[in-house]
């Protein structure tokens, strides 16, 4: 298919017979397959991974008063305060019982896993009676530190629904917050 | 005795057919690759694990970025319909050639005011040049977001009769107050599930 023949041309030696010389005009192909191979490799990847990967996120109804809300357990509830400079603080039960850990987005996994084993062995690894986390966004945080901490979530496997809660920032977690520069 | 001849075969194999296929595969990649769009605000998006793919019809498309908000539906007949709505609700008049014009304008944040004008520019450079797109208007006095997305809603609901679906484009960098608003917007409106577009993570971050 990629041959012709040419069987013209040639050397002009010599005043008798005209000597044609078969040039081989197979042409090396292989260079070219590299290259289109590359090109499909990527324009299928980028056609398959350049699609956008979404987050669902479903927030409380804020008018329905509604009678039979769930009461958390404060055993159970890990509260995450998202600060500014890329600081969480944490504490687990109710607002102002127990000391905030201030950490970064590094820690915050393992510390979401400890509470979670923690909750799982008190309760028994009841699978109704697993950690319940109650993430605070504050004036401070940005949008990245929010889909990062809805992402750790998801790595972490925290089954029950997280609240998001940015309305109800008690005023001893904004003394809190303040006083450790991160609000 | 003699010798058992080998015969030397020539190991270099017709690369033609495989080439041909290459090459087919290629244009066909090259063809169904749809162009990534240019957003006209420039933002970085937050990354995730999220594995679940964004749908490509019945969803708009909030961008939120350096304070401003842009919108875009998807599809040319909703778009069309949701500017029809929008005009008889601002007493605005478009001409059919408007219409149609608008129904490919993709991400855009003019308010209702300017968006004339801003139909009729020659093209996307022109359009992202013009400093016409100053974000859409939020505020409570005049929230023109909240009626482009009723009048979207509205248009979905009756051309395909399904929900709409919302997704949020957020810049990594916006702060939390200013997406916050947003989706109080979003939730006056009892939309109270939406999706946060996000590019993939790299392994475990």
């Amino acid at each position: 298919m990629a041959e012709l023949d040419t069987s013209s041309g040639g050397g002009k030696k010599g005043g008798g017979k005209v000597r044609t010389k078969k040039a081989n005009t197979k042409v090396d192909l292989t260079a070219m397959v590299d290259l289109a191979f590359l090109l499909i490799t990527f324009f299928m990847l980028t056609t398959s991974l350049s699609k956008p990967i979404a987050m669902d996120i479903a927030k409380p109804d804020k008018d329905v008063k509604d009678e039979n809300r769930l009461e958390l357990r404060a055993s159970q509830t890990m509260t995450i305060l998202l600060g500014k400079n890329n600081k969480v603080a944490w504490y687990m039960g109710e607002a102002g019982k127990s000391q905030p850990n201030i950490e970064g987005f590094g820690d915050i996994r393992k510390s979401i896993l400890a509470n979670k084993k923690k909750v799982a062995d008190a309760n028994g690894n009841n699978p109704k009676k697993t950690l319940v986390v109650v993430i605070k966004p504050t004036s401070g945080a940005s949008y990245e530190n929010f889909v990062n901490i809805m992402d750790e979530l998801n790595i972490t496997k925290i089954t029950a629904a997280p609240a998001i809660d940015d309305e109800n920032i008690t005023d001893a977690e904004k003394d809190f917050m303040k006083k450790n520069g991160i609000l | 005795m003699p010798r058992a001849k080998v015969k030397r075969k020539s190991t270099s194999i017709d690369m033609t057919a495989m080439c041909d296929v290459a090459f087919l595969l290629l244009t066909f990649f090259i063809l169904t690759a749809t162009a990534r769009q240019p957003d006209p605000l420039d933002i970085k998006l937050p990354s995730s694990s999220y594995k679940i793919p964004v749908p490509d019809v019945d969803i708009a498309k909030l961008t939120i970025g350096h304070g401003k908000v842009f919108y875009e539906v998807a599809g040319k007949d909703v778009k069309m319909a949701t500017l029809d709505k929008m005009a008889e609700q601002y007493k605005v008049s478009f001409t059919p050639q408007e219409r149609e014009r608008f129904g490919v304008i993709q991400s855009f944040g003019v308010p209702m005011q300017s968006l004339k004008a801003f139909i009729n520019l020659p093209d996307e450079a022109a359009r992202t040049k013009s400093g016409l797109q100053i974000g859409i208007p939020t505020d409570s006095l005049d929230n023109q977001l909240s009626a482009w997305l009723l009048n979207s809603r509205k248009a979905v609901a009756e051309l395909h009769s399904t929900a709409m679906r919302v997704s949020i484009k957020g810049d990594a960098k916006e702060e939390y107050p200013v997406v916050k608003k947003i989706v109080d917007i979003l939730q006056k409106q009892k939309i109270n599930k939406f999706s946060l577009i996000t590019t993939a993570a790299g392994g475990a971050k």
